[in-house]
C-alpha cells in the first residue's frame, strides 16, 4: 500500500497539487494497479534487451542535415502565451 | 586543521556549444545575440506534438571530440530524457544522453608547475541546451524566459576527479578550450556561456583515501570566477568539517557579486531526475567505417604541434605555445615554415616574427589568420630578406607594417620605400669616417678606454645612412678605425 | 439527395466526385446538416469547422471542374481526433489544460490530408490526452455510441468511431496507443488501423506514450479505410521515429482473398475472459475464413497475459513526462499564482482531469528513484517477450485473429469508478502495441443477444498493413454490411 507521504511527494515531483481527498483516492488507485503489475515479477526476464525504441533498427531514418530553417516570428511564437513581456514568455519570479 | 591541511578534489563538467548552424532537434538558427525568442519553432518550443529530429553535424563533432580526447566511441549510444521542471525547460525534460554515452574514457594531459599530469575523463555525451531565464523582468519581480538557445547542441564532457588544486582546474579548463576551438567544435567563448563549466567540489583530510561529500558548483563564467568559487566552497567545506559538521551533496550557485557560493533552490529536484530512454529518438549509431573517416578527418592536435615544435623545431617552449594557441595561427605558421624553412635558425626567425611584430599587428587590427592581408607567402619573403641582410631589422619593421596594412609584397614595399640595408663597404666608411671626424672627444674617451661609447658611435653612424646601415658591417668598421 | 450521399461509402463518393456526379460543396453541407441534427446526440465532435470546411469543398469542386483533382480523397468530407494538432484551429485533446489553445501548425497527417484535398469538418471526441477506453474522460462531455447512446462508442478515439457509424463523416483519424482505433471501431461497427509503429508520423500528434502511440485510419469499409492509410502513411523526416521504408499500394491487392491465407489464433486470447456472444461471432468469422480457403493455425503468445501489466508501466511513465510540458509558461491555462512553483501546481491541478492525474502519478513513480529498474526497465523486457511471442507465432501464420475487446460496448458509467476494471478492456488491443505492429479491427457481426457490433482483431507483421486489409477485405464482403445503427435516426 503506497503511504500518504509517497503520493504527496510524487505529487510535488510531478508539481500536482493533490487535494487531500484526492490524495487517498490516488493512494488506493495507485496501490490497486502496482498490486496488479507486480505480477511481472514472475517472469524471468535475465539476458533480455528492453524494447525501449518501438522501430526497429533497421527502420531508423537518415539524420538531418544541418540547415537552418525559418522558425515561428516572435509573435506568433508567443500568441498562446498566458503572459508575456516584450518578446519573452512572462513568469512569476525565479528563485534559483 | 586548516585548508592547507586538507586535499582538494576536483572533477570538472565542461558544456560546450557546438558550433552548428542549426540546432540539435530543429532547424532554428544557433545565432546568439538575437532578440528574445527570435529563433524559434513549435520543436525548441517544447509546443504540444513536436518531436526532435537530430542534427547529423552534431553526431560528428562528437565523435571528432571524441577521439581527440583519447575515448572510446560507443557504437549504439542512448538518448535520454532528464526530467524536472523550469521556465527554461519548454518540455519538462532535457534530451540528453544517460547510461549509454557516446563517448566514454579518454583524457587530456595538463602541465601545472613543470609537472605533467593526466587528466581522466569519464565520458562525453551529447544534450540540448535550455532556453534563458531573465530576472527582474518587471516591477513586480516577475521573470521573463527567452528560448533562443533552447536546443542549442551541447557536448558534456565529464572528468574523474583527478584534479587537486584550482591551477590544475584552470589549466584543464584552457587545454580543453584550446582543442575544442582548433578542432572547430565550439567557439570556446566563456562570457557569452559558449563554453561552460560546473566545478565538483570536495575536501580530504591530507592524505586521507576517501573522498569527502561533493557540491556541485555552477555559473563560473570566467577563470577568476572559477578560482574565487572553488576557493570560496574549499574553505567553506573545511569550515564545515573542522565545526565536526557534514557537507551536504547539493548544487550551489557561484554569486559573482558576493564571490560566494549558495544552494540553488530549483535544484530541488536534483537528485530525482527520473531518467528514461527518449522514445522520440532511435539509438544514435555509430558505423566503425564513420569513425575512421572521422578519425582520419582530425587534423595534427594543438598539444602534438606544440611538442612537434620543441622537437623538430628546437623552439623554446614558450614560443611553441605561443605559436599553438590557436590553431589558425599554427597553421599559419606552418605555411610561412614550408615556404622559409625549417632550421632551426629559421623557424626562430620566422617564431619570433610571428609572436612579435606580427601579434602585434594582428592585436591592433583585431583580424583573425586568414583575414590577414600579408599571406603566409609575404611574410616568408620577408624573412627571406632579413635571413640576406637584404633588410635590416627596422626596415623589416616597416615593410611588414606595409604589408600587413596593405597587403603588399614586402619586398616590393623594401624597394619602393628603399628600405633596403647598405652593405657597401664604401658608403658605409665614408659614413663612420664622418662621424669619427665630428666626435674627437667621444673617440678620445673611447680609445682611454670607455668601451661603452661603442653604442653612441654606431647609433651615430646608423643616423648618418638614415637606418639602412648594415649593422654587422658598420660594427665591424667602427671596431677597426677605433682600435685599429 | 443528401440522404443518399450520406449513404455512400468514402470510395463511392470519391467516385461520385470524380465523375462530378456529387459536388463536393453538397457532400460538405449533407455532412453538416447531419452532424447539426444528430452530434447533440452522439457528441462526436468537440468543434466542427463548418466555413473552411465550406472553403475547401468550394476548393475542390473547382479543381474537380478543371479535371484537376489531387487525389481520390479531393473534396471528401473526413474529420479527426482532437489530437492532431490543426493550424489555428482549436486543439484540446479532449484536456481542459489546452482549452482555447491555437497550435501555430499542422500535424503531419493533417498537412498530408490537406494536400490530398479532403474537407475537414472539425475536430472529433476523445478522452484527454488519450488516456480511456470509453471516451469518458473528455473533459467537454462523453461520447456515445450511436448504436446505443447509453453506451460508450470506446475509447479513446470515441469520437472518430461514433462520427462514422452516425454518418457524420466518410472517414476518420484517431490514434492507437493500446487499442485507442482498434476498440471504439469495433465498439462503434466500423473499420480501425493501427499501423505498425512507424508507419505514420507522430508529428503533430499529442502525445501520450511516445514509444506506443501511432495514428491510424477509421472508415466504414476496409477499402475507404486503405485509401486513408495510403493518405497519411510514409516518412516524415519530422518523426525519426517514422519508418523509411517504402509504403505499399494498399488497393493493389485488396480483393485478393483469403485463400491461401495462414490465420493464426492464439489459444490464449480465446481462453477465457471472453463474453460469450462477442466469442460466438469471433468463432463465426474464423469459420467464414476456413470456408474462404483460408487455414486456421493454433499459435501461443504465452506473454500477452503480461501485456496490460506492462503497459500500465510504460505508458504512465511515458506521460508523465510527455504531460511535463504543460506548465503554464508558453501556452495553455496558467493558474493565478504567487510563485513559480504554486503556477505550476495549481496550473496541472486545475488543467488535468483525473486520468491524466492518476498516470501522471503512476508513471512518476515509477521512474522515480529506486523503481526504474523493478518497473520501467522490466516493462520494456516484458515488451520483447511479447514481440518475440509474435515473432514466432509469424513463422507459422500470415495473421493472428481474436477479438478486439472482450465485450461489446459497455454502458457510460459502468467502469468509472474502477479504473484497474477500465485498464482490462485493452487486454487484446495492448500486445499490438508493446510489439509495434499492425493491428485491425474489422466487423464481424452482431452480438446474439445484445445486438451491438462485434469486432475482429487482425494483428500482422512488421509493415505488412496490406496483408491485414486484404484479409479483412475477404471477411467484409463474405458477410456483407451490418444494418445502419439505431441509434441515431
Amino acid at each position: 500500500m503506497l503511504s500518504l507521504e509517497e503520493v504527496r511527494r510524487i505529487a510535488a515531483l510531478a508539481r500536482l497539487e493533490l487535494s487531500p481527498a484526492e490524495e487517498t483516492l490516488f493512494a488506493g488507485q495507485l496501490s490497486a494497479i502496482l498490486d496488479y503489475v507486480k505480477q511481472l515479477e514472475a517472469l524471468d526476464v535475465s539476458g533480455v534487451e528492453p524494447m525501449t525504441h518501438a522501430l526497429a533498427a533497421g527502420d531508423a531514418p537518415p539524420l538531418r542535415a544541418d540547415e537552418v530553417r525559418p522558425g515561428l516570428p516572435a509573435d506568433r511564437a508567443l500568441a498562446a502565451a498566458p503572459a508575456r513581456a516584450g518578446t519573452s514568455f512572462q513568469v512569476p519570479r525565479i528563485i534559483e | 586543521m586548516a585548508v592547507s591541511d586538507h586535499d582538494v578534489v576536483l572533477g570538472l563538467e565542461v558544456h560546450a556549444q557546438l558550433l552548428t548552424r542549426s540546432k540539435i532537434f530543429c532547424g532554428c538558427s544557433t545565432a546568439f545575440g538575437a532578440e528574445p525568442n527570435a529563433h524559434v519553432c513549435p520543436v525548441c518550443l517544447g509546443l504540444p506534438g513536436v518531436l526532435p529530429s537530430l542534427n547529423r553535424r552534431v553526431v560528428e563533432m562528437a565523435v571528432r571530440t571524441g577521439l581527440a580526447l583519447g575515448c572510446s566511441v560507443r557504437p549504439r549510444s542512448v538518448w535520454a530524457r532528464k526530467n524536472y521542471f523550469y521556465p527554461d525547460l519548454p518540455k519538462g525534460y532535457q534530451i540528453s544522453q544517460y547510461e549509454l554515452p557516446i563517448c566514454e574514457g579518454g583524457g587530456l594531459d595538463i602541465t601545472v608547475g613543470g609537472a605533467e599530469k593526466r587528466v581522466r575523463l569519464t565520458r562525453i555525451h551529447m544534450e540540448e541546451d535550455a532556453g534563458k531565464n531573465v530576472h527582474g523582468l518587471a516591477a513586480d519581480g516577475s521573470s521573463g524566459v527567452d528560448l533562443n538557445r533552447a536546443g542549442v547542441p551541447l557536448l558534456e564532457i565529464v572528468s574523474e576527479p583527478d584534479l587537486r588544486s584550482v591551477d590544475e582546474a584552470v589549466e584543464y579548463l584552457k587545454e580543453l578550450r584550446r582543442l575544442l576551438v582548433w578542432l572547430g567544435v565550439n567557439d570556446g567563448n566563456l562570457e557569452e556561456g559558449s563554453f561552460r563549466c560546473d566545478a565538483n567540489v570536495s575536501v580530504k583530510p591530507r592524505g586521507a583515501e576517501k573522498l569527502g561529500q561533493r557540491c556541485e558548483i555552477k555559473n563560473m563564467n570566467s577563470f577568476r570566477f572559477l578560482r574565487q568559487a572553488v576557493d570560496y566552497e574549499v574553505r567553506r567545506q573545511v569550515e564545515i568539517v573542522e565545526a565536526g559538521g557534514r557537507v551536504e551533496q547539493e548544487t550551489r550557485l557561484f554569486d559573482p557579486d558576493r564571490g560566494e557560493t549558495r544552494a540553488m533552490r530549483s535544484k530541488e529536484d536534483a537528485h530525482d531526475y527520473r531518467y528514461f530512454p527518449e522514445p522520440d529518438l532511435p539509438p544514435v549509431r555509430v558505423e566503425e567505417a564513420f569513425v575512421e573517416e572521422q578519425r582520419r578527418a582530425l587534423p595534427e592536435l594543438p598539444q602534438a604541434r606544440e611538442r612537434r615544435y620543441v622537437r623538430e623545431l628546437s623552439l623554446p617552449a614558450a614560443d611553441a605555445a605561443l605559436l599553438t594557441a590557436e590553431r589558425q595561427v599554427a597553421d599559419y605558421f606552418e605555411e610561412v615554415l614550408a615556404r622559409h624553412g625549417r632550421t632551426p635558425e629559421a623557424a626562430k626567425r620566422a617564431a619570433n616574427w610571428m609572436n612579435g611584430e606580427v601579434a602585434r599587428l594582428a592585436n591592433e587590427s583585431g583580424l583573425a589568420p586568414p583575414s590577414w592581408k600579408l599571406r603566409p607567402e609575404g611574410l616568408a619573403e620577408l624573412l627571406g630578406l632579413v635571413a640576406a641582410g637584404t633588410v635590416g631589422g627596422p626596415g623589416a619593421k616597416q615593410a611588414l607594417e606595409e604589408a600587413f596594412r596593405t597587403g603588399a609584397a614586402p619586398a616590393a614595399v623594401v624597394q619602393e620605400k628603399g628600405l633596403a640595408q647598405v652593405s657597401d663597404q664604401g658608403a658605409i666608411e665614408a659614413a663612420v669616417d664622418a662621424v669619427l671626424a665630428r666626435s674627437p672627444g667621444e673617440v678620445e674617451r673611447y680609445r682611454a678606454g670607455n668601451k661603452k661609447l661603442m653604442g653612441f658611435f654606431v647609433g651615430q653612424v646608423m643616423k648618418e645612412m638614415k637606418g639602412k646601415g648594415n649593422p654587422a658591417v658598420v660594427n665591424a668598421l667602427l671596431q677597426k678605425r677605433l682600435e685599429g | 439527395m443528401s440522404a443518399s450521399i450520406l449513404e455512400l461509402d468514402l470510395r463511392a463518393l470519391s467516385g461520385a466526385l470524380a465523375a462530378r456526379e456529387v459536388s463536393s460543396r453538397e457532400a460538405t453541407a449533407a455532412a453538416l446538416e447531419r452532424i447539426r441534427a444528430t452530434d447533440g446526440q452522439v457528441g462526436a465532435f468537440l468543434r466542427v469547422t463548418a466555413e473552411q470546411a465550406r472553403a475547401a469543398a468550394a476548393a475542390a469542386d473547382e479543381r474537380a471542374a478543371r479535371g484537376a483533382r489531387l487525389s481520390p480523397l479531393d473534396g471528401v468530407p473526413l474529420a479527426v481526433k482532437d489530437i492532431f494538432l490543426t493550424e489555428g484551429v482549436e486543439t484540446t485533446a479532449g484536456s481542459r489544460i489546452l482549452e482555447g489553445y491555437l497550435p501555430p501548425y499542422d500535424a503531419a497527417v493533417v498537412e498530408r490530408l490537406r494536400a490530398a484535398g479532403a474537407v475537414l469538418l472539425g475536430k472529433l471526441n476523445m478522452d484527454e490526452f488519450a488516456m480511456g477506453s470509453s471516451n469518458e474522460n473528455s473533459a467537454y462531455g462523453p461520447c456515445r455510441n450511436p448504436w446505443d447512446l447509453a453506451r460508450t462508442p470506446g475509447g479513446s478515439s470515441g469520437g472518430s468511431a461514433a462520427a462514422l457509424a452516425a454518418r457524420q463523416a466518410w472517414g476518420t483519424l484517431g490514434t492507437d496507443t493500446g487499442g485507442s482505433i482498434r476498440e471504439p471501431a469495433a465498439f462503434c461497427g466500423v473499420v480501425g488501423l493501427k499501423p505498425t509503429y512507424g508507419r505514420v508520423s507522430r508529428y503533430g500528434v499529442i502525445a501520450f506514450a511516445s514509444s506506443l502511440d501511432q495514428p491510424g485510419p477509421l472508415a466504414r469499409t476496409v477499402a475507404d479505410t486503405a485509401l486513408l492509410l495510403q493518405a497519411v502513411a510514409g516518412h516524415d523526416e519530422r518523426d525519426m521515429t517514422s519508418s523509411a521504408r517504402p509504403v505499399d499500394d494498399y488497393l493493389a491487392g485488396l480483393e485478393g482473398g483469403a485463400r491461401g491465407l495462414r490465420i493464426g489464433v492464439p489459444r490464449e486470447w480465446l481462453a477465457g475472459g471472453l463474453d460469450a456472444g462477442v466469442e460466438v461471432r469471433v468463432r463465426e468469422a474464423l469459420r467464414r475464413y476456413e470456408r474462404m480457403g483460408a487455414t486456421l493455425v493454433e499459435v501461443s503468445l504465452p506473454h500477452s497475459r503480461y501485456g496490460i501489466a506492462a503497459y500500465y508501466l510504460i505508458a504512465p511513465a511515458e506521460a508523465s513526462s510527455n504531460l511535463a510540458r504543460y506548465d503554464g509558461v508558453r501556452f495553455g491555462l496558467r493558474a493565478p499564482a504567487r510563485g513559480l512553483r504554486e503556477m505550476y501546481q495549481q496550473t496541472r491541478a486545475r488543467g488535468f482531469g483525473a486520468e491524466p492525474k492518476r498516470r501522471i502519478m503512476l508513471g512518476t513513480y515509477a521512474l522515480s528513484a529506486g523503481y526504474y529498474d523493478a518497473y520501467y526497465l522490466r516493462a520494456q523486457k516484458v515488451r520483447t517477450l511479447v514481440r518475440r511471442d509474435f515473432d514466432e507465432a509469424f513463422t507459422r501464420c500470415d495473421v493472428v485473429a481474436g477479438p478486439v475487446a472482450p465485450t461489446v460496448a459497455f454502458r457510460l458509467g459502468e467502469k468509472v469508478e474502477d479504473p484497474l476494471q477500465m485498464y482490462l478492456a485493452d487486454v487484446f488491443t495492448i500486445t499490438a502495441n508493446l510489439a509495434a505492429l499492425p493491428g485491425l479491427s474489422v466487423p464481424c457481426g452482431l452480438h446474439p443477444e445484445q445486438g451491438l457490433p462485434v469486432g475482429l482483431q487482425l494483428v500482422g507483421r512488421p509493415f505488412d498493413e496490406a496483408t491485414l486489409l486484404r484479409a479483412a477485405r475477404a471477411l467484409e464482403r463474405e458477410q456483407g454490411p451490418l444494418p445502419p445503427p439505431p441509434g441515431v435516426a
